[in-house]
């Protein structure tokens, strides 16, 4: 069995059928159980107080923001490669959950800003990078529903994507590369160190965990959805043409 | 209800945004799904009405 027998719609569809209702019951018990867990039962910190409670939607979100771009250009690469039209189609159906996802990491940002940094937005290098971002989402999106050829928007959005990762990069590496702004580094790492206190750590998980099976469910389901809307164009031209 | 202190609003608010967002979004996705589910078995139907 091999990956590529999935850009068959009717495997994919097949297979979306299968195991999506795993994937929404698993983002809900994740996003309920770990939101439940962060919000009631830790405690707030030293030095946010209770603000420390917007991690658990702020952190999985601009994770989430990030990974959905590059989703979306694995799958735009297998699309100029390979000429799969469920890749081009997932891709799609992915930017307004990263639309929506970048949405919540700036708002969520803004109004923990505001009481740390006694700003509600910064020139700082992520948060430049994240609203950049948001804007080529806006122009991905746009571009698709602009370009009548599903063929021809497939291409160019795929471009667009390419260009739109190095925002993608630099929105996860931009306190890295200018050590200044007001943002703080990773609160998460592979080095422990580096990570939040475990009573944070570890709901934190859990929301993250909802965050990635939501948008696993989401990219799902819509692409099914985009794969119907393209037969039924397809079938709609053969009704005109008869 | 834990206590949040001053910065209660903060805190109630990024909750209550995101899960607005998070809502509407399954919300649009299960109806544009639906939608497109019902137009093609329309069109499915018309090509082939004994089926």
């Amino acid at each position: 069995m091999s990956l590529w027998e999935y850009a068959n719609p009717v495997r994919f569809l097949a297979l979306s059928s299968r195991v999506l209702p795993v994937f929404w019951g698993l983002a809900a018990l994740c996003l309920v159980s770990g939101l439940i867990w962060g919000f009631f039962f830790t405690p707030n910190a030293d030095k946010f107080e209770s603000t420390v409670k917007i991690i658990y939607l702020h952190v999985p979100s601009a994770m989430m923001a990030i990974n959905v771009w590059v989703m979306m250009l694995v799958a735009s690469l297998i699309w100029l490669v390979r000429r799969h039209h469920v890749s081009a189609l997932a891709a799609k159906a992915a930017a307004p959950v990263g639309v929506v996802m970048t949405l919540i990491a700036l708002f969520t940002g803004a109004i923990w800003g505001q009481p740390m940094w006694g700003t509600w937005w910064a020139w700082d290098p992520r948060l430049t990078s994240f609203l950049i971002l948001f804007l080529f989402y806006l122009g991905y999106i746009a571009l698709w529903e602009a370009i009548e050829d599903p063929d021809t928007a497939a291409d160019l959005t795929s471009v667009l994507c390419l260009v739109g990762s190095v925002f993608a990069v630099l929105s996860r590496y931009a306190v890295n590369f200018w050590n200044q702004g007001l943002h703080q580094g990773a609160s998460l790492s592979l080095d422990k160190e580096e990570n939040v206190a475990d009573v944070y750590y570890f709901p934190l998980l859990v929301c993250i965990a909802g965050f990635v099976f939501l948008f696993l469910a989401l990219v799902l389901y819509r692409t099914g959805t985009e794969i119907r809307l393209r037969r039924t164009r397809a079938l709609q031209a053969r009704e005109v043409r008869a | 209800m834990p206590d949040l202190g001053k910065y209660a609003d903060a805190v109630l608010s990024a909750y209550g945004v995101s899960s607005l967002l998070l809502l509407l979004l399954v919300v649009f996705t299960l109806r544009k799904g639906r939608a497109a589910r019902a137009a093609l078995e329309a069109v499915e139907k018309r090509k082939n009405p004994s089926g």
